[in-house]
């Protein structure tokens, strides 16, 4: 374990943010379902249900890229 | 519910909402049930599937101690500690084993399907072992930050997933009680703004 951690301590920059990315496959999931569940609040049939999810998930997934592209910049600029 | 059909015109579907509290209640007792109650079947099992899904998958990664109720007094400050399992409860009968491991642990007795299960945190402090050199001791202040000490980030992220999993399940209450919320084509909105517009003049 002190190994893994002092390699870790050791590793480049890109390395420890690539691992810190992983955890952004936990929104997968919870766009998945959070977009099924607010289309289907909308519709009545399958088919309208699947294409505002499809839409809405893009929406999310674009805002949250916004707000990273800016937290981002605002972490350089400081 | 208002379909566009192949001409162009807006059609609208009527649905049977039956006895729309007793399926607003099913509905938060489990998710999709109340929908299943109206013959819905399709969505039924698609909030079903979806909330529960993510309801349990929060539970796995928070190792089932994320969902929790403070004290069995639902009046008191002490219930406000842990706000989160107010939107947790959304979600229904999922969420209320909480409510009864805390009555036993306030009643002095052992909690039901283990430690980790739903079980709210002692308040006497705590010692661990230090994550990175186990031959050091870490003092916390309670247990509950203990649990944060332990599971790091994952205790915060199971706790997300229960909640928007609770607080989905209250957009299909409503669905339950009274239909899907219309969305107006985009010439029908234009033609009411142009109404509105010549009844002000």
């Amino acid at each position: 374990m002190e190994t893994l951690v002092n390699s870790l301590l050791a590793a480049p920059p890109w390395l420890l943010a690539s691992l810190g990315a992983l955890r952004l496959w936990y929104a997968v999931p919870l766009i998945t379902s959070v977009s099924l569940v607010c289309a289907a609040t909308r519709h009545e049939e399958m088919g309208p249900i699947l294409v505002h999810a499809f839409r809405f998930a893009v929406w999310i997934i674009v805002f949250m890229g916004v707000v990273l592209a800016v937290i981002q910049l605002l972490s350089w600029l400081q | 519910m208002a379909n566009p059909s192949p001409d162009g015109a807006t059609a609208v579907t009527e649905i049977d909402l039956k006895d729309p509290r007793l399926a607003a209640f099913l509905a938060w007792l489990v998710p999709g049930l109340g929908h299943l109650y109206q013959g819905r079947t399709g969505k039924g099992v698609l909030f079903f599937v979806c909330i529960v899904g993510t309801f349990l998958y929060g539970m796995y990664i928070g190792n089932g101690r994320v969902v929790y109720a403070s004290t069995t007094d639902v009046f008191s400050r002490q219930f406000l500690e842990r706000w989160q399992y107010i939107c947790q409860i959304g979600v229904g009968l999922p969420a209320l084993p909480a409510f009864v491991q805390t009555w036993r642990v306030e009643s002095n007795k052992a909690p039901l399907l283990g430690d980790n299960f739903m079980r709210p945190p002692a308040r006497a402090p705590r010692q661990s072992e230090d994550r990175t050199d186990p031959s050091h001791t870490v003092h916390h202040p309670d247990e509950l930050a203990q649990w944060n000490y332990e599971q790091g980030e994952y205790f915060e992220i199971g706790t997300v997933f229960t909640v928007i999993a609770g607080l989905l399940n209250i957009l299909v209450i409503f669905d339950a009680y009274g239909g899907p919320l219309v969305i107006m084509p985009p010439d029908e909105k234009k033609n009411d703004n142009k109404d509105e517009a010549t009844s002000a003049a």
